[in-house]
């Protein structure tokens, strides 16, 4: 198969992500969305590691896999705590962190 | 003998230094310390002079090398002094009244309780005069020319309390300092000419340079002569200056300090002489001052003030015939040494009376004081007639030799200037007597109940007669055998005048001259009662009493003038420069306040932003490749 | 290897500052003691160092120290001094333990009055950080002290850089408790004053930093490998093996200057140095005008003259004019104050301008009168502002209108006043005279207008310092200052050391100038100037054999 085909449903899925960053207010699903997004280049990576027949674009997926989990943790600590302190998760209620 | 040189500075140095941070444990004795330290100076300053009368003439000048002082590259300024007869002549006229005055403040200022202060300036200002004489080369004289302002500084100002004696004091030295400029960029000048600025070589070399540059050097020494010398137009600090203490007066505004101008043009001779502009300049300020002092001396009822303008009057004289030449250097410093012993005198009288009279110093109110102060009046009598020039006393024979030399100078200008002199020795006839009237004959004019003249005690009387001993005989004994002048020759160099008239012609002149301007006063003060408040006076005696205008000149233009300028420079250094400054920084400040509303503070917004910039770096990119 | 004087000298008051700043809170008065010996101990190394220098000797730099830094960009540890360095860094650590003892209750605990009003604890004193204050002046003395050390240009960058973070601490935090407004006012004033000082000297210093890259960037074009080492680029030129170009050389001339410039400070870069000096307490002005711009003066001559000689001489025209605004401009500045820390502060302007014309003058005495100038102004604006400091703590104000007749009820006070101020304005037989004249007679030889036109600023001088000390010291004595003590023994230590410093080197200077001569010889010849000749060469006189002994061994020396 044409290794082609998964660049297309990586950008596919990006895209997919990309827009539920920019429409969804509900954090959460934000959040899914930005996995999402970093699945997306996960797949791109390892897909030209198969097509350059290396494996840096291998290993760098794991990286982001290991960033994406520390990030899960932090951010989600911060949802449920701005959940706990507002009791909503809409991403445009929380517009603290301006100057 | 030469190794003596440094202690007669030293001696009074170290009197200054001793009463000035002493404190206050030295307050009992310390007009004796201070009278001690300038006696001693006196004393190694008369076994000087006793040794280079040993001398053969030309053998007398003695140096002494203390120390390199600031040696850089080729400027090379040493601690080094010079005695020759020039300098031993100031060496004893400075010390010798320096010590009368020291002995005479004892009495004046006894009941003054910063007394201890008043002998260590007075010291000190011993010290820097005789530094400023002793000196080898222009640098070291200039720091005796400074050193002597400040104490002329510090002992007009000595009744801080009093504002307008703090702001003679500030006056005094503001307009030293500019005839300071003269001085020391007349030194820059002789360095970059000569690579040096020792007397020996500067005035050995004159004739190898321009003409033009020796006209400079010397019309910025005549600047420099006419700050400390209170010549036109740096005159207008002296008159102020009198409100030092009288002994002050005596010594520093008569005596000693205010001829260093005439020390300086003559010291420096031979750059004159080789400078006929210079030399015409210096004969004109000359000339101009000793009218200008004479008519200012008419017209002041302070009595101090009336003697300040002599003084101007008489250095006038000196000045003139240092510009002379060679035909009047000698005289210059005959007149100047005479003038010493008289004026000094006179304002030692001047203090006796003012001692007497509560400090009063209006004229208008003394009169008739001969019968309570009859030592005062006879010394001060005696300094009178040497000054108008009565014969047989000092200013007789000074003066008669500069009119003399006026004449000599020859032409026109000759004329002019010897008319000037003559009419100088009119006018000095003519303040003088008033002077004289108005203090000691008449009415009283002062009111018994309160007033009540007594003679001063002996410690003040005694230096008042010496003084006016040398005031009658100094004169005598210079002229014989023309003393004096053999005694400056190999210094100043000397040559005769020829004079269109004789010598009898100019001498029966100046007793015409004389006569008439003591009969002029006569008729006005003495015939008449003096009325105890001033007339307002024709337009000229009210210009005289404000010192013919020049300080509201001053005021004008350069108080004034310099006042507006600081304002409006302090207002733009604050709008325009620091404006600027200020002004970059509330830009930066406006411009960030603008781009702070892009953070809003809305994730999704930031999220927009992102891909917005994600999609331009990827738009750059491939349009990179493309190209 | 022997032991590296240098760095010690350098380190001593550094590990003085960790010390000092150790010392728990409530022992306030050890702090004092210990930030006082560990100043006195440097001072003996500085002492050390310039008995150990040897005038003279070969090579532009002694008691060299090297060592090998950061490899990758050719930055190394390389100290030396000349004898201009030996002058500056001997002032330096002489000052500062004056600076402690003058400043020693600047920092204690405020005694609150504004406070009692507001509710909280009547007589509760406010705390200040005591140690903190002492602790920061050590450090300023560690790294001006390196900054005059360092010949490498990067090293030197550093700690030219580095020394605006305590001083930022010392302007802002501690003021003189003298301010109309009252201590929240003077607060606003004060930082308004630490931020301006702060960012015009970063803003300097970051040009200059521009300038430092643009200088490695060229030698490693054309050496190989880049150099921050000053002698190596001066030899590399010297052996025509460097060249930076016209362009690039005046450009990078440019951001050194401009930086020196600021920090000098030279008109119309001068602007922060009135809030500074006029907001910080008295101790710290000192530290500031004697200490610290004296860095930027000193830098103009190592690093300007030294790395830039060409661009150095086809900026010299515009300098000159600059530094002579400044002379006659910060003089009647000064004349126009109403403050009294102010008009110091203007007169230092002016007196910063004489120093720079003298460096710019490109003759012997124009440069070693510069530096003396810069020892000498040290030593008598210390003096004279830290009497203003005594004066200004007793009334508690800093006009001068608040003042009158002092003269009479603190005598000693007014006196030292007084000679402090002659001292600036450059009375013959104090220090200062020797070194202003010797600028002038230096700028004079080769540029007579621009020589005769800086002469008014003495006659300035002595209008401002006189003004100052008529309004303040003489007159009636007001009643706010009939009640004012005068000196103290801890305060008459302060400033009489100074004064009879100030009347020494007036009287013999020789020491000074026989150390800085040598050092200037060797700049005018990286330079490449030599002294004008005197119109008319005048042969010794019969019987002035005077001159003759100090001739020779002076004409060998400019020979070399």
């Amino acid at each position: 198969m044409n290794p082609v085909y998964y660049l297309y449903l990586a950008a596919l899925l990006f895209t997919i992500g990309g827009a539920g960053v920019l429409i969804r207010r509900n954090a959460i699903v934000v959040f899914m969305c930005i996995e999402l997004m970093l699945n997306a280049c996960n797949l791109a990576f390892v897909t030209f590691s198969r097509m350059h027949g290396n494996l840096d674009g291998q290993i760098i997926a794991f990286f982001t896999m290991v960033v994406a989990a520390a990030e899960v943790v932090v951010g989600l600590a911060i949802i449920v705590s701005i959940f706990r302190t507002r009791h909503t998760a809409s991403v445009d209620d929380a517009s603290l962190m301006k100057l | 003998m030469e190794n003596l040189i440094a202690l007669l500075v030293a001696a009074p140095l170290v009197g200054a230094a001793l009463l000035l941070c002493g404190g206050s444990r030295l307050d009992r004795a310390g007009h004796w310390i201070g009278s001690l330290f300038a006696v001693a100076s006196f004393a190694i300053g008369a076994a000087l002079f006793a040794d280079m009368l040993g001398k053969s003439p030309e053998h007398r000048a003695l140096h002494q090398h203390l120390y390199s002082w600031i040696p850089v590259g080729g400027f090379r300024a040493d601690v080094a002094f010079q005695l020759d007869q020039l300098s031993m002549t100031f060496v004893l006229l400075i010390t010798g009244v320096g010590s009368l005055i020291h002995i005479y403040s004892i009495g004046y200022m006894a009941h003054d309780d910063r007394r201890r202060r008043f002998f260590g300036y007075l010291n000190l200002f011993l010290a820097a005069m005789l530094l400023l004489v002793l000196a080898d080369n222009y640098l070291l004289l200039y720091v005796g020319w400074e050193g002597v302002g400040l104490a002329s500084y510090l002992l007009i100002g000595f009744w801080q309390h009093k504002p307008s004696a703090a702001t003679a004091a500030k006056k005094a030295f503001l307009v030293n300092r500019v005839g300071d400029m003269g001085l020391s960029i007349a030194i820059m000048l002789m360095f970059t000419t000569f690579g040096t600025f020792a007397f020996g070589p500067v005035l050995a070399s004159t004739g190898a340079t321009s003409q033009g540059r020796l006209t400079a050097i010397g019309l910025l020494l005549l600047l420099a002569a006419c700050g400390k010398s209170a010549q036109v137009p740096l005159q207008s600090w002296l008159g102020d200056a009198m409100e030092g203490p009288t002994p002050v007066s005596a010594l520093i505004h008569a005596a000693t300090m205010v001829t260093a101008g005439v020390y300086l043009i003559t010291r420096s001779g031979a750059v004159f002489n080789a400078a006929p502009d210079a030399q015409a300049a210096v004969v004109a300020v000359g000339a101009v001052t000793l009218l200008f002092g004479a008519i200012v001396g008419c017209a002041k009822d302070d009595i101090k003030k009336a003697l300040a303008g002599s003084t101007m009057s008489q250095i006038g004289y000196m000045i003139m015939a240092a510009g002379l030449g060679p035909i009047g250097y000698a005289f210059a410093i005959m007149h100047l040494v005479t003038h010493g012993f008289f004026k000094a005198g006179l304002f030692l009288g001047a203090g006796s009376v003012m001692h007497g009279m509560n400090d009063e110093v209006d004229m208008r109110r003394y009169g008739g004081l001969r019968r309570y102060m009859p030592v005062t009046f006879v010394t001060f009598g005696l300094g009178y007639l040497a000054i108008i020039g009565f014969p047989g006393l000092s200013g007789f024979f000074s003066k008669d030799k500069i009119i003399e030399a006026a004449f000599a100078k020859g032409g026109t200008e000759g004329w002019i200037l010897g008319g000037a002199a003559l009419l100088g020795a009119a006018i000095t006839a003519f303040y003088m007597t008033r002077v004289m009237l108005m203090t000691f004959f008449g009415e009283k004019r002062w009111d018994p109940e309160e007033v009540h003249p007594h003679e001063s005690p002996k410690v003040m009387t005694i230096p008042m007669i010496v003084l006016a001993l040398g005031s009658v005989f100094a004169g005598a004994l210079f002229s014989v055998n023309e003393n004096f002048v053999r005694w400056l020759e190999p210094v100043t160099s000397f040559a005769h005048g020829h004079s269109p008239l004789s010598a009898t012609a100019v001498t029966s002149a100046t007793m015409v001259v004389l006569i008439i301007g003591v009969g002029i006063a006569w008729a006005m003060y003495g015939r008449r009662p003096v009325p105890a408040t001033a007339p307002r006076g024709s337009l000229l005696t009210r210009a005289a009493r404000r010192d013919l205008l020049q300080d509201d000149f001053n005021h004008v233009v350069l108080v004034r003038g310099g006042e507006h300028l600081t304002r409006t420079l302090v207002y733009l250094d604050h709008s325009v420069v620091d404006g600027a400054v200020n002004g970059t920084a509330a830009t930066m400040g406006g411009l960030s306040g603008r781009l702070r509303q892009l953070q809003s503070g809305f994730v999704r917004s930031y999220a927009v932003q992102m891909l917005g910039g994600a999609a331009v770096l990827v738009a750059a990119t491939l349009l990179m490749r493309g190209v | 290897m022997s032991f590296p004087l240098l760095t010690a000298t350098a380190a001593l008051p550094a590990i003085g500052a960790v010390a000092t700043a150790a010392v728990p809170a409530a022992k306030r008065s050890a702090a004092k003691w210990l930030a006082l010996a560990f100043s006195l101990a440097t001072f003996a190394l500085a002492l050390v160092i310039a008995f150990r220098f040897v005038p003279g000797a070969k090579g532009p730099y002694q008691l060299t120290e090297s060592h090998a830094w950061i490899r990758d960009f050719g930055v190394r540890y390389d100290l030396g001094v000349d004898g201009i360095a030996v002058a500056l860094i001997a002032l330096t650590t002489l000052l500062i333990p004056f600076v402690i003892l003058a400043g020693w209750h600047d920092a204690d605990p405020l005694e609150d009055t504004a406070a009692s009003d507001g509710g909280s604890a009547a007589g509760n004193p406010r705390w200040r950080p005591t140690q903190g204050f002492f602790a920061l002046i050590l450090a300023v003395e560690a790294m001006v002290v390196l900054s005059f050390e360092a010949t490498d240009v990067f090293l030197f960058y550093i700690f030219f850089e580095a020394m605006l973070i305590p001083m930022y601490f010392l302007i802002g935090g501690f003021g003189d408790g003298a301010h109309a407004g009252g201590e929240d006012q003077a607060a606003t004033q004060r930082s308004y004053a630490a931020v301006k000082f702060l960012l015009y000297n970063l803003a300097g210093g970051l040009i200059m930093l521009a300038a430092v890259i643009g200088l490695y960037a060229a030698t490693a074009d054309q050496l190989g490998t880049g150099t921050f080492s000053l002698q190596q680029i001066v030899e590399a030129r010297a052996a025509g093996k460097l060249d930076l170009g016209t362009g690039t050389e005046r450009l990078l001339f440019l951001g050194f200057f401009f930086a020196f410039a600021v920090k000098a400070p030279l008109w119309p870069l001068h602007t922060w140095l009135p809030n500074a000096m006029g907001e910080a307490t008295a101790p710290v002005a000192v530290l500031i005008t004697a200490v610290v711009d004296k860095v930027g003066t000193f830098a103009m001559l190592r690093f300007c003259l030294q790395l830039f000689p060409g661009a150095s001489r086809w900026a010299t025209p515009v300098i000159l004019v600059l530094a002579l605004i400044s002379i006659v401009y910060g003089a009647l500045l000064a004349v126009g104050q109403r403050d009294i820390k102010r008009l110091i502060a203007y007169a230092s302007i002016s007196h910063f301008g004489f120093i720079i014309l003298g460096i710019f003058a490109m003759t012997t005495q124009g440069q070693g009168g510069a530096t003396l100038y810069m020892v000498n102004h040290g030593i008598s604006t210390a003096a004279l502002m830290l009497a203003a400091g005594f004066l200004i703590s007793r009334r508690g104000s800093r006009l001068i209108a608040d003042y009158g007749g002092v003269q009479k009820v603190a005598p000693v006070l007014a006196g030292t006043f007084l000679v402090g101020g002659l001292a600036t304005l450059s009375l013959p037989g104090m220090a200062p005279f020797v070194s202003e004249f010797l600028v002038l007679v230096g700028t004079f030889s080769r540029y007579p207008v621009i020589g005769i036109i800086a002469t008014l600023g003495i006659v300035l001088a002595a209008l401002y310092v006189l003004v100052l000390y008529q309004r303040t010291m003489t007159g009636p004595v007001r009643e706010e200052v009939r009640t004012m003590p005068d000196l103290r023994i801890r305060e008459l230590v302060v400033v009489a050391p100074l004064i009879a410093l100030l009347l020494f080197l007036g009287v013999y200077p020789k020491p000074l100038t026989d150390i800085v001569n040598p050092a200037v010889h060797h700049t005018l010849s990286v330079v490449d100037k030599k002294d004008p000749k005197p119109a008319v060469q005048v042969n010794a006189v019969p019987g002035g054999g005077r001159h003759g002994h100090a001739a020779p061994d002076q004409d060998v020396e400019a020979a070399k």
